[in-house]
């Protein structure tokens, strides 16, 4: 339990990285990183691709990135149909790292371009579920 | 050439919105078409299998259904499914099984229903397209990411809006033509002028993209029949034999794709190993069917087959290549943006076109110049799936 906070609509409550909503609440955007072989991960993962070992710890996410691209949404899916327009991203932190979430709704249409200095926040939305976004850096 | 496996019977539904029957009659129009295409019974085919999305289908494990309604049983049947590739990967399965020898005769049919949903439980089933545990909860939709392809392909290559206007305005130039394609009615750059009211395609969904860059929903069914040499050559005329597979996955996340401005991964794997068992290079291709669910993915599909180099795929659009006349003549059905793009169906629908192209077949489609060597490039998701799949005539 625990996940079904995460996001601006949940699809699953069970997984074993639902700690990850709780370092949201502390401010805090993690991954994880193997402690046998140090392939990291974002999305956070509990169980190493590579290596196949469950020895896995948490570890902070790179304050700063480039964003990579990004999309606005005129149309959006059941349960988000209040939202759009919204905008989309990917966030590059170089070494393999990537994140993708929405961009913060005070970034303006004209700042937002390929390559963009970018970072990560926390976000807690009115009915109480939690997710992080896009602002610039 | 390899002469192992060939496609001896070839069947396709008109692709509509709202069918009204259910999946089994749907299901039983291209099987119909295809076994009589192939000239056989169904004592001759000793297994089926059924392709679809199965988040669409009403139906729990729809093959036993529909191989008895199809006069299939008792022969095995079972189901594969890789979203809007499924049915690609249907015949992958089929050629295995004929290459071991377990199967003479085998039968792939492809198809979807997608009318199946109310609008409702279909947007439901839209928001749950990706990884649902970390993506879906930002409120994705398939146009979205690959609208993030187009954002970031545009701003490395140059790529613009015209480039991908003209992309849709070739497919509805062949859609016209098409009597099995939803999308029959002409398209003009007038359609695509913004600010105007009128334009229908110019309306943005998930900006870069607009309506007119995206393939719409359709119900609809492909039949492919797929036979080893011996029977191939005792029931066909005309076999078109299977020179090449490849098939390829990739990450789900958009957080583990390596480049945005490099198209899909997926498309380059499967393509060099197809070219490699097939033992050709892209200039022997001379007609090709791409997954053009999108404008920009038939563009990326260029460079992903090797027609274009990296970020040059926008000059074949622009030289008209890819036109029926072109260099190389790709989607001369009108691809997924005319036709429709009954997800299950697909695969199959565009390797009917290619065999028909190769048995000169394909009427007022077809390409000129007699081609002896076709290529189809299925994608499923958003490139977390990829089958190329080579074709070759007796010469």
């Amino acid at each position: 339990m625990g996940f079904e906070k995460f996001g601006r609509k949940s699809f699953t409550a069970f997984t074993k990285t639902a700690k990850f909503v709780d370092f949201l609440l502390e401010g805090k955007i993690q991954g994880t990183v193997c402690k046998d072989c140090g392939a990291k991960y974002f999305p956070p993962r509990v169980d190493c691709a590579k290596c196949l070992s469950k020895n896995m710890d948490w570890f902070e996410m790179p304050g700063k990135g480039k964003l990579e691209t990004f999309t606005t949404a005129y149309y959006a899916p059941l349960g988000f149909e209040t939202d759009p327009p919204y905008t989309m991203g990917v966030v590059d932190f170089g070494g393999g790292l990537k994140l993708f979430a929405r961009l913060a709704k005070d970034l303006k249409p004209e700042e937002i371009k390929v390559g963009l200095d970018v970072s990560v926040r926390p976000l807690k939305y009115e009915d109480g579920q939690i997710s992080f976004e896009v602002i610039k850096a | 050439m390899k002469k192992e496996v060939a496609v001896i019977g070839v069947g396709q539904t008109a692709f509509v919105r709202g069918y009204d029957g259910s999946i089994r009659e749907l299901a039983f129009d291209a099987f119909r078409e295809a076994i009589r295409d192939a000239g056989i019974t169904q004592k001759e085919i000793d297994a089926s299998i059924f392709c679809s999305a199965p988040e669409y289908d009403k139906q729990r494990s729809p093959a036993g259904v529909l191989a008895e309604y199809l006069g299939l049983i008792p022969q095995p049947t079972f189901y594969v499914e890789t979203i809007c590739s499924s049915s690609s990967t249907g015949i992958k399965v089929a050629y295995s099984m004929i290459k071991s020898g377990l199967h003479d005769v085998v039968v792939v049919l492809g198809f979807q229903k997608m009318s199946e949903l109310s609008s409702a439980e279909s947007q439901e089933r839209m928001g749950r397209g990706s990884d649902i545990q970390w993506e879906a909860p930002f409120g994705t939709m398939m146009p979205a990411y690959y609208a993030l392809y187009a954002q970031a392909y545009m701003a490395k290559h140059g790529l613009t809006h015209e480039d991908m206007m003209n992309v849709r305005i070739k497919s509805s130039t062949y859609g016209v033509i098409n009597d099995r394609a939803v999308y029959r009615k002409p398209i003009k750059p007038e359609d695509f002028k913004q600010g105007d009211p009128e334009a229908k395609m110019a309306g943005p969904v998930a900006w870069p993209l607009r309506v007119g860059d995206c393939c719409a929903n359709a119900d609809g069914s492909s039949c492919i029949i797929l036979a080893n040499a011996e029977k191939a050559k005792t029931f066909s005329k005309k076999p078109v034999w299977i020179l090449g597979i490849g098939a390829a996955s990739e990450a789900v996340n958009m957080a583990a794709r390596p480049d945005f401005t490099k198209g899909l991964s997926v498309g380059y794997a499967a393509a060099a190993q197809a070219y490699k068992m097939a033992g050709i290079t892209p200039k022997d291709v001379k007609v090709a069917e791409v997954h053009d669910c999108f404008t920009i993915a038939e563009i990326m599909a260029y460079e992903g087959l090797g027609f274009a180099p990296i970020g040059e795929g926008k000059q074949l659009i622009r030289e008209k290549a890819t036109y029926k006349e072109g260099r190389i003549p790709v989607n001369i059905d009108g691809g997924l943006l005319s036709k429709g793009h009954p997800i299950g169906a697909t695969g199959g629908s565009q390797i009917r076109t290619i065999v028909l192209q190769l048995r000169g077949e394909a009427g007022p489609m077809q390409v000129p110049g007699e081609p002896d060597i076709g290529l189809t490039h299925n994608i499923g998701g958003v490139g977390l799936y990829g089958n190329v799949t080579i074709f070759g005539r007796d010469s």
